[in-house]
């Protein structure tokens, strides 16, 4: 039935008076059926700028080599493999949140799922541009598949994790996309159905003629739940050979067998984070406070502060792990990581990553908006900081002292970082305006089960105990959604 | 006899939607399909509808994806041109499981995903076949064949009793562009 009865203890997922099923789609599609506002061409237009800044730069490093980078002899990898880490680990938020919270039946999901798959898929475009434009031939990317060729026959050398990645990342992009589609389609029939004209028929060709019989949501629902269900090795897959890019090398301050967990823990930490950038700005732009409220807000912080933690207890352990192994050199690693000339990164990366989400043990700031905000993006900070320590540090630094040497940026890099930013947000704002930003559908599922309008409603039916409604109501009052009327509203009649 | 070929009941609440399956079943009238929003849970056990095989195909792609992604790495790695790479021998097990670890997940969602579109044919710029455009909106529509249950008068109100907003009696299948 769509309507069960949930406890009352559990917070609303979606506020509002009086809404109902064609409300639900008239506000999802509010931005997709209208003009867009001047707030959106302002961001618009910038991350378009910023975009181009990213072709310029990559066109360039394409025309003259990665010369044009910073790179010298002993530090061969700098920001480009930090860049597509970094942006590789917050695309992993996304599936997160659509197939393992799918598979925990946590229907908070519902109403940020789509945006965050969304999100998934330009970071995981973002950081592809790094992995062919390191390649310094990017005309030959191909030569990472196996392909038959006239080589005599030379395949590709599956022993290597980089090429573990190549088939990791495309295959991920593929399924993130698939699963991402396939959720799309129910509201592209909406979308459809409401319009006329060329409108309606550009969205009938990629409605795929859906029509919602019984046959066909029955089967939507399996095919979501097997994705979902293998979305969730693939997801913990791709960052966990990420890692063994640096675990299985011997360079000291990569060799260590913590990456592939910590990695992990890492990418949901920055891509929640990146969630939370995206959709406090969004709920607030677009008017969804009603769909995405204060209990997404701050389960996502809960969130982060554990994966902060954890990532916090990893960093500890390296250190810990690199004075027990005995290894003169694993210890400089991180003796030069701690206090080299790279330590203010370091220190950066630490305040970022591990002192700042603890704050998010207050409940006044994990249910604050603003500093929420500044938080999540201090996270991203650190976490790009993360990256950067662990490759320019642990190489800056060889063997033989003759060639150290430090990484100083240039333009090319900084323009293909910035910009790569702008292409993101090209994407992002292109896919809200064309899109709905929510699953309409899996919204319209929490109505008549989790939304306040039906606590309400049962509530003054009188089906709850007196002390379970006053903690439902307690529970509400951190909601900015929520007038203190509805609050009081909550009585039996 | 009428040119109606569909009897569409329209519904504001899915609730009352399964409540009209059950009455119009009470009345031995068989209902043709039902389209709504969003899924509704448990409609299928009431219209008997079979589960999904879905699974299976999945399984069965999810297994051809392991054999051909090991094959690759065995034809390639061990047969066809087996190197010395660092003195590892040139059927290392445990490298192999990354890469046939991706390409069975890879076959397994795309032949899972084709399967789905396959049977339910949708694919890019099929006519959508819909017997009241509201069903993608805020409407849960329960439609019953009229040429087989004759009884249009019962079925009205059974419909109405049920808590339907409208019904429409339809001269045509699909409301959409056919």
């Amino acid at each position: 039935m769509s309507s069960h009865n949930e406890s009352i203890l559990r917070e609303p997922l979606m506020t509002g008076k009086d809404i109902t099923y064609a409300q639900i789609t008239d506000d999802i599609l509010l931005p997709v059926e209208n003009k867009p506002n001047k707030a959106w061409w302002i961001g618009f237009i910038v991350a378009v700028c910023g975009a181009m800044l990213w072709v310029i730069s990559v066109g360039y490093t394409f025309w003259t080599g990665i010369g044009a980078w910073g790179l010298n002899k002993t530090v061969g990898w700098a920001w480009d493999i930090t860049d597509f880490v970094w942006w590789v680990g917050i695309g992993h938020a996304g599936t997160l949140i659509s197939a393992v919270l799918l598979i925990f039946r946590q229907n908070w999901r519902n109403s940020i799922n789509r945006s965050a798959e969304a999100m998934t898929i330009f970071a995981v475009i973002c950081a592809a541009t790094y992995v062919v434009a390191h390649m310094g031939r990017p005309w030959l990317a191909y030569w990472i598949f196996p392909l038959p060729n006239q080589f005599g026959s030379l395949w590709v050398n599956f022993n290597s994790p980089l090429v573990w990645d190549a088939f990791a990342i495309s295959t991920y992009f593929t399924v993130s996309l698939v699963f991402w589609y396939c959720g799309l389609l129910p509201d592209i029939a909406s979308v459809r159905d409401r319009a006329s004209g060329l409108r309606k028929r550009i969205y009938s060709i990629f409605s795929f003629g859906w029509n919602g019989s019984v046959k066909t949501w029955q089967r939507f629902e399996i095919i979501s739940l097997i994705l979902a269900g293998i979305s969730t090795p693939l997801v913990l897959s791709v960052h966990t050979i990420v890692s063994m890019d640096f675990a299985t090398s011997v360079i000291p301050g990569w060799h260590t067998t913590i990456f592939p967990p910590y990695f992990v823990a890492g990418a949901i930490f920055s891509g929640f984070a990146m969630v939370q950038t995206l959709l406090l700005i969004l709920r607030k732009v677009m008017n969804f406070e009603h769909y995405i409220t204060m209990f997404h807000i701050e389960a996502m912080n809960k969130i982060i502060m554990v994966t902060g933690s954890i990532v916090g207890v990893a960093y500890l352990t390296e250190l810990f792990i690199a004075w027990y192994s005995g290894s003169e050199y694993e210890m400089y690693a991180f003796a030069n990581r701690v206090a080299g000339p790279y330590a203010w990164a370091y220190w950066a990366m630490m305040t970022c990553n591990v002192i700042s989400p603890q704050l998010f043990w207050f409940k006044k700031i994990r249910t604050s908006i603003p500093i929420s905000w500044v938080l999540s993006i201090i996270v991203n900070i650190g976490m790009w900081f993360e990256r950067f320590v662990i490759i320019v540090t642990s190489l800056h630094r060889d063997y033989l002292p003759s060639s150290w040497a430090m990484f100083y940026p240039t333009w090319v890099d900084v323009g293909i970082f910035v910009g790569s930013i702008g292409l993101f947000f090209t994407l992002f704002l292109l896919f809200l305006r064309f899109l709905p930003g929510i699953a309409i559908a899996e919204v319209k599922l929490l109505l008549k089960s989790s939304s306040l309008q039906h606590k309400t409603k049962l509530i003054q039916e009188g089906a709850f105990p007196d002390d379970q409604v006053e903690f439902f109501k307690n529970s509400l009052r951190k909601y900015d959604s929520v007038t203190e009327e509805e609050i009081n509203a909550l009585r039996k009649k | 006899m009428s040119n109606t070929k569909y009897i569409v009941g329209s519904f504001a609440d899915p609730d009352e939607m399964m409540h009209g399956i059950d009455k119009l079943q009470a009345n031995n009238i068989s209902i043709y399909d039902c389209y709504t929003p969003m899924p509704i849970h448990g409609i299928e056990a009431k219209l008997g509808v079979k589960p999904s095989r879905l699974p299976i195909a999945a399984f069965c792609f999810g297994c051809l994806g392991f054999l051909l992604g090991f094959s690759l790495l065995f034809y390639t790695m061990s047969y066809d041109w087996p190197m010395n790479i660092g003195g590892k021998p040139s059927m290392p097990l445990p490298n192999f499981v990354p890469v046939t670890f991706e390409v069975t997940i890879l076959l397994c969602a795309l032949g899972m995903v084709a399967t789905f579109f396959y049977r339910n044919h949708l694919f890019p710029g099929r006519a959508p076949r819909v017997m009241d455009l509201r069903a993608t909106d805020d409407r849960f529509i329960l439609a019953v064949d009229a040429r087989e249950n004759t009884d249009h008068a019962l079925i009205d109100s059974l419909l109405k009793e049920a808590g339907a907003v409208e019904v429409k009696y339809n001269e045509r299948k699909y409301v959409s562009y056919e």
